[in-house]
C-alpha cells in the first residue's frame, strides 16, 4: 500500500525522461534554460550530469564523460561547448542552438543588469568595498579550481613542468596567450607522441 | 565613434583562446579592453569578472557587461555572438569529426598534452587578475581563506564570494 503510494509520487517529481529520439528543439531548450538559471558557484558540468544524464537520460555516463573531455581539450567553456555537443546529438544543428542560447541567456540578462547597476553605483565606497571583498574570494575560487582540476586531470609528475612554462611564459615573460599556448601546447603534444600505440601497430604488423 | 566592428574583433579572438576555460583568457582581455581599447579600468575589469563568478551559466557572462558599456543592447548582443559564436561552430564541427577519431594516435596526445597546459592557463589568468584583486594583508587573507576552505569542505563557491562581498564591506569602507 504505502510502496503503491509512493511510486507514483517519485514519478512525477523527476520530469518524465525524454527518449532521445523524441527530445524536441523547445525540450532541449528548456533543460539547458534550467541548468543555466540553477548552476550558481560555477561546478556547471555537476549540474549538467543531473540534468542530460540523471534527469533526461538523453546521454549516459560514458558519453558524457567523452564529450566533456572533447569539451575540455577544446577552446571555449565546459557549458558552451557541452551544449553544442549534446544538442547535435540529439537534434543536429537546431538542437546545439537551442541547447546553447539556453545555457547562455540567464547569466547573459543577470550580467547586463549587473552591469548597468555597476556602471550607476559602482563608484559608491560601499560597493567598492565589497568589490574589493568579492575580488579577493574570487582569485581564491580561481585557484581551487585549478588545484581540483589539475588533480583530476594530471597524470604525471612532469606536467608540473608544462604548467610552469605556462605560467612563466604569461606572468614573466610577457609573452601573449596565444604564443604560449601554441609553443607549449605543441612541445607538451609532442612529448605525450603516441608510442606505445606505434609499438602495438608495429606488433602486429 | 561607432565600437562595433572593435568589439567584434576582439572578442572573437578572445574566444579562441578559452583553452580549458574563460580564465585562460583573462591576460588578454585585460591588455585589449584595459590598455588597447580603454572600455573600462583594471579594478572595474576585476570586480565585473568576480561579480560574474557569482552568475549562473558559462562563467565569462561578464563579456555582457562591457558589451553594454560600450554599445549599449546591441553592444551586448554582439560580443556573446563573437564570443560564443567561433568556439561553439568548432565544437560542432570537431564533435562530429571526433568520433571518426577514435582510434586516431594522436587524439590522446593532444588530449595528455593540453590538460596540462590548459591548468596553466588557468593559472597565469588567476596570478594576472590577483595582481589587481590580492594587494595586502586583508585581501590576501581573504582569498587564503577562500582556497582552504574549498579544497577542504563542499560548499558553494557562489556563498563564499558572497561572504567575501560582506566581509569586504565591513573591511574596506573608508572611514
Amino acid at each position: 500500500m504505502s510502496d503503491a503510494s509512493i511510486k507514483p509520487a517519485l514519478q512525477t517529481t523527476s520530469a518524465a525522461p525524454v527518449a532521445v529520439g523524441t527530445a524536441s528543439v523547445l525540450d532541449i531548450f528548456i533543460e539547458f534554460l534550467i541548468i543555466g538559471a540553477t548552476s550558481f558557484g560555477g561546478g556547471v558540468v555537476a549540474y549538467l550530469r543531473n540534468g542530460l544524464v540523471t534527469k533526461r537520460e538523453w546521454v549516459d555516463d560514458k558519453e558524457f564523460v567523452e564529450m566533456l573531455s572533447i569539451s575540455q581539450t577544446l577552446p571555449g567553456l565546459n557549458a558552451t561547448n557541452m551544449a553544442i555537443l549534446v544538442g547535435d546529438k540529439l537534434k543536429g544543428a537546431l538542437g546545439s542552438i537551442a541547447a546553447i542560447i539556453g545555457v547562455c541567456l540567464p547569466g547573459a540578462v543577470l550580467m547586463y543588469i549587473a552591469g548597468m547597476l555597476y556602471q550607476e553605483h559602482g563608484d559608491r565606497p560601499l560597493v567598492t568595498a565589497a568589490l574589493k571583498g568579492v575580488a579577493a574570494a574570487a582569485v581564491g575560487l580561481i585557484l581551487a579550481t585549478a588545484i581540483q582540476l589539475g588533480k583530476k586531470s594530471l597524470t604525471h609528475n612532469y606536467d608540473l613542468i608544462f604548467i610552469a612554462l605556462t605560467v612563466i611564459g604569461v606572468n614573466r615573460l610577457h609573452q601573449s596567450v596565444p604564443r604560449v599556448l601554441i609553443a607549449v601546447g605543441i612541445l607538451a603534444i609532442l612529448w605525450y607522441y603516441p608510442r606505445k600505440a606505434n609499438k602495438q601497430e608495429g606488433a602486429t604488423q | 565613434m561607432n565600437q562595433v566592428p572593435s568589439l567584434i574583433r576582439v572578442f572573437a579572438y578572445l574566444s579562441l583562446l578559452t583553452v580549458g576555460g574563460g580564465m585562460a583568457a583573462f591576460p588578454e582581455l585585460k591588455v585589449l579592453t584595459v590598455e588597447v581599447h580603454h572600455w573600462l579600468t583594471f579594478p572595474q575589469l576585476i570586480h565585473l569578472y568576480s561579480v560574474g563568478q557569482m552568475a549562473p551559466g558559462p562563467n565569462m557572462m561578464m563579456i555582457v557587461s562591457i558589451g553594454e558599456w560600450v554599445a549599449g543592447p546591441l553592444g551586448a548582443i554582439v560580443v556573446l555572438i563573437a564570443f560564443f559564436g567561433p568556439t561553439a561552430l568548432l565544437a560542432f564541427l570537431i564533435g562530429r569529426l571526433w568520433k571518426k577519431l577514435e582510434h586516431w594516435p594522436w587524439r590522446t596526445s593532444i588530449q595528455k598534452g593540453l590538460a596540462p597546459v590548459s591548468i596553466g592557463l588557468l593559472l597565469a589568468g588567476c596570478f594576472s587578475m590577483a595582481r589587481g584583486a590580492v594587494t595586502g594583508l586583508e585581501t590576501a587573507t581573504i582569498a587564503v581563506a577562500t582556497l582552504l576552505i574549498l579544497l577542504q569542505y563542499k560548499i558553494n563557491p557562489a556563498l563564499l564570494v558572497a561572504a567575501g562581498a560582506i566581509i569586504g564591506a565591513f573591511t574596506f569602507v573608508p572611514k
